[in-house]
């Protein structure tokens, strides 16, 4: 538990660790101090490592029967499904499997940001995980292009197009984009190349993640700093990993649930028709994870505008650890933002909601209103609120009952004799 | 708090449950289909009779390109013996080569061909029934929203158009077609097919029939899908209960809740 020199114990491990100190790492890894307070919305850091892997190692096996062909695509993964062993259950695992990521990262994300986690000193932790967010809907975009069904054309056609909302460059930036001078078989070839490559990319940065959260070590609930090691913490070995485990295994058995018994649900229909740049679909819907975007996006009558406000939102969220002006980590403790943090998950999902709608009447009124919101929760309510705010009393340590309150000393005293 | 939770499932729930409703639709007919649900597996006499309906029928305008007649007698499917399965084949002109003189040739097929298209390319296809290309039909049940029950719905729902609604030539009124007209004629009517398991080939049997058909050739994994889904998640649950009861018992060893 404490962090003492490591030593190997047999003359070779000495000798390899002196050289290459993997021995030490690993040490470091089983007995890094982790609070003991963690609760289950801890668990998907864990579960997000998880997914990652398990996309890479579906991914490489359906690269090994995919075509990359404009021409060949959409019958390569038939092929995939019809004639490889077990094909269909790696598709429905990788194709299922990242909105599972997704569904896993947006609750890592709001854990985050209910708890406080990216304010001091884990701004560098927060910002990397936004660029492991970005490069995943990167990965996720492209990656739904590669079937070559309607949805992937028309979806990569939308998308792209928005870049020639830049002025003066615009068009020539998006005819570089697809290779080609509409959305064709180059564009699929190199969408195919970087979606491989991302991947890698994502676990480089997840290792620099979870580097630089070994640093000052993880927050917790109640979002104080450890004051003694020896009772606020537990070894991560074993305590956190089994924790760990039993949370992924709940998480498989969702997962599970739709790879086997709904695995089509979450995607579009219309993308089991094949491309056809000929014909234009009802509704062009992106994946439901890039659907708050994709009503932001809408909810501007200017071209440009809607582009920049779309990638405003995310990039918002880079300068979140300085646009927070409470010097509390936890909501817990604070009665007023508690309230708005709660405002902005149903503010998000309503985004979402109407990125599903056609973006006329009721629906666009009520997308530009969560526009707003969205933006007025950060740039507004946040700073202001970090400043009126009057939290409440804040625990001495995580083993010790608050301040004032109603002290659980029967529980105080259990612990000090435990440890 | 509470209130704001219980707006975020109904949100989580509304968005699972109607990802994209649209008005102009009349919704489907629901039909309870012995492969819906969690165990749900094909109809097997249902299966073989579907695909007569699919080859005297559908298969003059349709193709079913990614689809093999050795996929007829695959487990899960219409399972039929393999001597059917090649007595299938042979009925069909199958163009290979080129031989040794540089020729291409036409030979009978084998039950590792894929269906052969009824129309040389999707433009001949086109031309040959008002310039509407017939759909390929092995992912037709995926491709549609509504899946079944939709495909279903329209090969039942031609009607007379009503009033003040004008139809072009080789354009039909479907009531359930988004848009409800359609350039396929329709094709079904009571007695059309000989079923040889003495099953009264009416419109709706022979529907239910070639959709249940549809449904097998888009999803051929379905029931070994559902099989494994189940063990999956009775191991699933079985060992996250054994890594349960080993977390508290590890957990126990300090004074916190887990």
């Amino acid at each position: 538990m404490s962090e003492h020199e490591y030593v190997p114990k047999s003359k070779i491990g000495k000798w390899f660790n002196d050289r290459l100190p993997l021995l030490s790492l690993a040490s470091h890894l089983t007995d890094y101090p982790t609070p003991k307070n963690l609760n289950y919305w801890w668990t998907f850091g864990g579960i997000l490592t998880f997914c990652l892997l398990t996309q890479i190692i579906t991914g490489v096996v359906l690269a090994m029967h995919y075509v990359a062909h404009a021409d060949l695509a959409f019958a390569s993964v038939e092929h995939i499904m019809r004639d490889v062993n077990y094909g269909w259950l790696i598709r429905y695992i990788h194709s299922n499997g990242a909105s599972m990521f997704f569904l896993a990262v947006y609750i890592h994300i709001f854990r985050a940001l209910f708890y406080g986690s990216y304010k001091s000193p884990r701004e560098v932790i927060w910002i990397i995980g936004l660029a492991i967010y970005l490069l995943m809907m990167a990965a996720a975009f492209m990656g739904y292009v590669l079937p070559w069904g309607q949805m992937s054309f028309w979806g990569a056609t939308v998308i792209t197009n928005l870049f020639s909302a830049i002025p003066l460059v615009g068009d020539s930036i998006t005819t570089w984009l697809w290779g080609a001078y509409s959305v064709d078989n180059p564009t699929l070839n190199r969408f195919f190349s970087l979606h491989y490559l991302i991947p890698f990319l994502i676990l480089g940065l997840v290792v620099l993640h979870i580097w630089a959260l070994h640093i000052p070590g993880n927050n917790n609930p109640v979002g104080i700093d450890i004051k003694k090691p020896s009772k606020d913490t537990v070894p991560f070995h074993p305590y956190i990993t089994i924790k760990d485990t039993f949370a992924l295994l709940l998480f498989m058995i969702i997962f599970a649930g739709f790879v086997f018994f709904a695995p089509n649900v979450l995607g579009h229909s219309d993308n089991y028709i094949q491309a056809n740049p000929m014909v234009t679909p009802a509704h062009i819907v992106p994946e439901w994870y890039l659907l708050p975007f994709y009503a932001i996006l809408r909810s501007v009558p200017d071209k440009l505008g809607g582009v920049i406000l779309m990638f405003g939102a995310i990039f918002i969220l880079f300068v979140l650890p300085w646009l927070d002006t409470s010097k509390v980590r936890s909501a817990v403790f604070r009665p007023i933002y508690r309230q708005f943090f709660w405002i902005l998950v149903v503010d998000v999902l309503m985004l979402g909601y109407m990125g599903a709608m056609p973006a006329e009447g009721i629906y666009l009124v009520l997308a530009r209103v969560g526009t707003i919101y969205y933006f007025l929760h950060f740039i507004v309510i946040l700073p202001v609120v970090g400043y009126l705010e009057k939290t409440e009393p804040v625990p001495l340590s995580i083993s010790e009952p608050v301040l004032g309150g109603t002290a659980d000393y029967s529980m105080a005293k259990k612990d000090n004799e435990k440890i | 708090m509470k209130k704001f939770k219980f707006l975020f499932y109904i949100f989580f729930l509304l968005n699972i449950i109607y990802p994209l409703k649209s008005a102009e639709q009349i919704d489907p007919i629901k039909v309870d289909w012995s492969f819906k649900g969690l165990l749900g597996k094909f109809d097997r006499s249902s299966l073989q009779r579907g695909f007569q309906v699919y080859k005297e029928v559908c298969a003059s305008c349709h193709s079913m390109q990614y689809l093999s007649y050795r996929n007829l007698g695959e487990p899960g499917g219409p399972e039929f013996s393999e001597e059917e399965v090649k007595a299938i084949a042979s009925t069909f002109e199958v163009t290979d080569g080129p031989n040794d003189q540089g020729e291409m040739f036409t030979r009978p097929g084998r039950p590792s061909d894929k269906f052969v298209n009824p129309y040389p390319n999707v433009k001949a296809a086109a031309a040959a029934n008002g310039g509407a290309y017939p759909p390929d039909m092995s992912v037709l049940v995926k491709a549609r929203k509504g899946g079944a029950n939709y495909i279903y719905s329209v090969l039942v729902g031609y009607e007379d158009p009503p009033a003040g609604v004008t139809l072009d030539e080789g354009v039909y009124y479907n009531k359930y077609m988004i848009g409800n007209k359609i350039k396929m004629p329709n094709n079904l009517s009571d007695g059309l097919v000989d079923y040889s398991d003495g099953t009264e080939a009416t419109v709706d049997q022979m529907a239910k029939d070639v959709t249940t058909f549809l449904s097998w050739a888009a999803e051929p994994e379905l029931e070994s899908r559902h099989k494994t889904g189940v063990k999956v998640i009775l191991y699933l649950t079985l060992l996250s209960i054994l890594v349960f009861l080993s977390m508290k018992r590890i957990w126990s060893r300090v004074n916190s809740k887990i």
